[in-house]
């Protein structure tokens, strides 16, 4: 318990110390509009990344379809704040998004997830694409044309504070008995229903939270960009998230951090390269799959408890 | 009734595309289990191809359309070797990521060398249309769908009658002991993947003629649409992806017609939903049973 | 039971800490004063180089670099009684709405340019919108055609955010009127591009004003390639002509395939189609009884001079005609121009003022007037192609 609440405290110190930081560094005027639209930009694909772990690494689904339950949270965010643009009104568009990306995510989730590896991918992308098609055809989405001037409530600090939250809601759900029991669905689904865990139900909760995440970074995207299109979320969209996960290193929620930031930084420096910039980054990707297969830190995670046993241990020897 | 015959012509034309396509992602998912998203790309360097032989070089249509099969295999292997091979033994997820990283290289690597521009290919074949009782058809749709099936006859032949065949559907099955009985896994796969580039290759000629456009994203939208249609069909299975291109085809075109143009992708995208869930591989495939 | 309360006690205390430190972050809330050159006078240009709408993008690019190797050539820009000469800065935004604004923030704050031309899609370049008004810079969009991009949410303009092309009321409606009176068609069937504002804004806009009747409406997506479907639909509802807004890779097959399916009806398109390239992938038999609205016409070279150069010298850099995209992106780059000579300061500030006073602006896509809510005020034409060549025009009143 102790080695427990000293760790989280280690935590929450990072946390702080990473604001301070960032909010240093504004004050400064080391970070500019630009800067801190990377690092907008890379907190709002931890949360998404982060989602897409639970259900790609922890519970072993491939949904191919995160960008779908997005789009949710982003219009979601985009119209309810055209009409009440207060950051009350803002907090309570996210929670209508996460409502109808949970209910959305039932429905596609219940029959599809029985389906198993790559025919789960593929029909969530289905549905993810169908998510999209609805709307790029409804009036209230004002369709392809999408929507812009939603007003600009979530500054930096706010995306920063949400991606510490989620993340810190998906890692003790990891570690919680649900975790394991979705963790053990992954790893033998026969075996897991066998010692008596309801395999759907727990593969379901997984891929609910995920969407629930994925909506979370849709709203605060509608919010720091302003304009949300359908074709933000295409099918391009879910496997960009996708590309983060299995770079990170699929199960390893510490991967996923540094993958959005590589990438993130990456994706920036490209931006001095014109045209050449995809290229770079398609070969970077190759490259990095081909030398390291599990991603960048594979199943590894960052744990200020370990550490501290190890010091302990080490200590008393 | 005319109407309707019509639709089913621009179905089956439609489909026949579609199922040329999907015969390449059958054959690479049936052996390795990869979904090769660098398919579609594939099919976009054989346009291309094509395009380059006919204008620079002068050379007929046959020769075009063979040398662009031959050129989209070398291309297929060489990806193969360089991209895939070396991922055989790591998680399926990082293969996936590669094939995209290389379906990426491909587009944009396309789009820096020759622009993104729309281009128009090379008429070497007039387009004649034939009427009769009011429907119209014309000599490339005919030509298309001769080949999509063509294709899928000297496919199933090949899987089916000859050695290399057979070893093929052992290293779908089992790549360990189709090593342990003499069969040379690289070699096998090697081929797999000529093979499928290959359809692709002659896919790119024979779409870039029926259209008469082509540009370096062509590849994205029909290669997604053929791999849909390949899962419908199930995956691995040659009939299987021909007939799913052709409810693929028809599918949109009976959507279209009814004037819900607006959602005949959602459509598609529904009716595989449905049928994974009816038949969870597909209607060919095969349902491998769960073993403890 | 327990340990979940304490999770939940844990995480609220965190949130509240976290909270209460969003809200003491250090908001700079200073107004810019805009950027200013330095020996030369950067302009910026954000622009979709790769991603799906490439091939327009570098069609705005080439546009962009004639006029600029053109001004650098004449000693570049007047500024008071010196002249500079332009630097263009120029970065892709992939056609993506979240790297658009990046590329903005980055030209603006980094490369300090003074002045922005591009992007080339209305959802990019609204994303930009924010980064170009915190940093004071003014966008001149070649071709973001949604009637809301120049405003804000309440209907004022935004004070730095400009365009070169038309809003898609003014065309879509102005077709609407050639298709009434000049082509006098009753029955219209519609086809629009359902993948951006441009189509689903045309259609919107031709709807309102088209008093004929609207026989059938149906859509297609940006990379679509098979019509024959809609087409054969359209066929025994006995239509006097197609309203089809959307851009030349598609409406080239959709002439192709509509004249391969017996549909002899015109054809009436947007300024998207008109580019050379429409002709060659219908088939120039087939581009026949085709019309579409544009600013400039590749015929205006006999009464415009300024038109007449920039065909001219366009054909012998890049060997082709000159498409539309590259003709309003040329004219984007000489408003900017026209915009500092006038206020004798290359401040960009100064820059947005003088692009807003715009008066009587001679440019190839037309002489310029910009109203009050940033678009320009330009006549529009009607071209006709005949065997794929454009042979007569119209004047739309």
């Amino acid at each position: 318990m102790k080695t427990t609440l000293k760790a989280n405290a280690v935590w929450l110190g990072v946390m702080i110390l990473g604001f301070v930081v960032i909010d240093a560094a504004e004050f400064a005027g080391l970070v500019n509009t630009f800067i801190e639209n990377m690092l907008v930009t890379i907190g709002i694909n931890v949360i998404l990344a982060t989602g897409l772990n639970l259900i790609i690494g922890f519970s072993g689904q491939f949904s191919l379809g995160h960008a779908g339950f997005m789009a949710i949270g982003a219009y979601a965010t985009g119209i309810i704040t055209q009409s009440i643009a207060t950051p009350l009104g803002f907090y309570l568009s996210m929670i209508v998004g996460i409502f109808v990306a949970i209910i959305a995510a039932l429905i596609v989730g219940i029959p599809t997830l029985r389906l198993r590896g790559d025919y789960l991918a593929i029909a969530t992308m289905g549905a993810a694409e169908i998510i999209r098609i609805l709307i790029n055809n409804l009036k209230i989405t004002n369709g392809a044309a999408g929507l812009f001037n939603i007003p600009a409530l979530a500054s930096w600090a706010t995306v920063y504070t949400i991606m510490c939250v989620t993340t810190i809601v998906t890692v003790n759900f990891i570690h919680s008995r649900g975790g394991r029991a979705v963790m053990s669905v992954r790893e033998d689904e026969i075996a897991a229903e066998a010692m008596g865990i309801n395999t759907t139900r727990w593969k379901l909760a997984a891929f609910v939270f995920g969407a629930a995440t994925a909506a979370i970074g849709g709203s605060l995207h509608a919010a720091y960009i302003q304009t949300i299109a359908p074709s933000d979320f295409n099918i391009m969209a879910s496997i960009a998230i996708l590309i983060i996960v299995v770079l990170g290193g699929v199960g390893s929620i510490t991967g996923t951090f540094v993958a959005a930031i590589v990438l993130g930084a990456l994706d920036t420096i490209l931006q001095n390269f014109g045209t050449l910039r995809m290229i770079i980054y398609s070969l970077a990707l190759i490259l990095i799959m081909i030398f390291k297969p599990t991603g960048l830190l594979g199943n590894w995670e960052l744990s200020f408890k370990r550490l501290n046993h190890h010091k302990e241990v080490s200590a008393h020897e | 009734m005319q109407t309707i015959g019509q639709q089913l012509i621009n179905g089956l034309s439609l489909g026949s595309i579609y199922a040329l396509l999907a015969l390449g992602y059958t054959m690479v998912y049936g052996i390795i289990k990869l979904i090769n998203f660098a398919h579609g790309d594939i099919y976009m360097l054989g346009a291309f191809w094509g395009y380059y032989v006919i204008n620079v070089l002068h050379v007929n249509f046959i020769v075009a359309l063979l040398s662009a099969m031959v050129f989209c295999a070398l291309v297929g292997v060489v990806i193969e070797a360089i991209a895939y091979r070396p991922l055989r033994h790591s998680p399926r997820i990082t293969a996936l990521i590669t094939a995209i990283g290389v379906s990426f290289l491909l587009e944009n690597g396309m789009s820096y060398l020759f622009t993104a521009n729309t281009r128009n290919f090379p008429q070497v074949i007039k387009t004649v249309t034939w009427h009769f009782a009011g429907m119209r058809i014309s000599n490339i749709q005919v030509l298309i769908l001769v080949t999509a099936c063509l294709l899928m006859l000297i496919l199933e032949l090949i899987i089916k009658k000859t050695k290399m065949g057979k070893a093929m559907r052992a290293v779908s099955v089992d790549p360990t002991a189709a090593q342990l009985v003499g069969i040379n896994l690289n070699h096998t796969i090697s081929f797999t993947f000529a093979l499928g580039s290959a359809m692709a290759g002659a896919a790119g000629v024979l779409i870039g003629l029926y259209y008469n456009s082509i540009d370096p994203l062509m590849g994205m939208t029909p290669g997604i649409k053929a791999f849909v249609a390949a899962v419908i069909g199930g995956i691995g299975s040659v009939p299987g992806a021909s007939l799913g291109g052709f409810i693929i085809g028809l599918l949109e075109t009976a959507v279209q017609a009814i004037g819900l143009s607006a959602y005949k992708d959602a459509v598609v995208y529904v009716v595989l939903i449905v049928i994974l869930l009816v038949l969870p591989a597909g209607i060919f495939g095969k349902n491998v049973k769960e073993k403890v | 039971m327990k340990k979940w309360e304490q999770t939940t006690i844990k995480l609220t205390a965190l949130a509240t800490i976290a909270m209460t430190l969003a809200g003491c972050s250090t908001a700079k809330s200073s107004t810019s004063q805009g950027n200013n050159p330095g020996k030369t006078i950067k302009i910026g240009v954000n622009m979709e180089l790769s991603g799906s709408a490439a091939g327009y993008g570098n069609q705005e690019k080439q546009g962009i670099q004639l006029a600029v190797n053109q001004i650098n050539k004449n000693g570049g820009i007047k500024v008071g009684s010196t002249k500079k000469k332009i630097q263009l800065v120029i970065r892709d935004n992939k056609t993506a709405n979240t790297t658009a604004a990046s590329v903005a923030a980055q030209l603006v704050n980094n490369d300090k340019v003074v002045a922005v031309v591009g992007p080339a899609a209305t959802n990019a370049g609204t994303a930009s919108i924010p980064n170009m008004t915190k940093a004071a810079v003014p966008s001149v969009s070649p071709s973001a055609t949604d009637p809301g991009y120049t405003l804000q949410k309440g209907g004022t303009v935004q004070p730095y955010i400009f365009r070169a092309c038309y809003q898609n009321n003014f065309q879509g409606s102005s077709a609407a009127k050639f298709v009434t009176k000049t082509l006098k068609a009753k029955r219209v069937a519609i086809l629009t591009d359902n993948s951006s504002d441009y189509g689903t804004g045309l259609t919107k806009a031709f709807k309102q004003a088209y008093t004929g009747t609207v026989a059938s409406s149906q859509t297609f997506q940006e990379g679509d390639k098979d019509f024959n479907a809609i087409l054969t639909s359209l066929k025994h509802k006995k239509v006097d002509a197609i309203y089809a807004p959307g851009y030349y890779s598609e409406l080239g097959l959709i002439i192709k395939q509509a004249r391969q399916a017996g549909i002899n009806v015109p054809i009436i398109g947007s300024d998207g189609m008109a580019d050379a390239k429409l002709a060659k992938i219908a088939g120039n038999h087939n581009a026949t009884n085709v019309y579409y609205t544009t600013p400039f016409s590749t015929k205006s070279g006999a009464t415009n001079p300024t038109a007449a150069n920039f065909l001219k010298a366009f054909q012998a850099k890049y060997q082709t005609t000159a498409p539309t995209f590259s003709a309003l992106a040329y004219d984007s780059v000489y408003m900017i121009k026209a915009a500092i000579e006038n206020e004798k300061s290359a401040n960009s500030v100064k820059i947005a003022d003088g692009l807003a006073k715009l008066k009587n602006f001679k440019g190839v896509t037309g002489t310029i007037t910009m109203n009050k809510k940033h678009n320009p005020e330009k006549s529009i034409v009607v071209e006709k192609l005949t065997q794929g060549i454009v042979k007569q025009t119209y004047n739309v009143q």
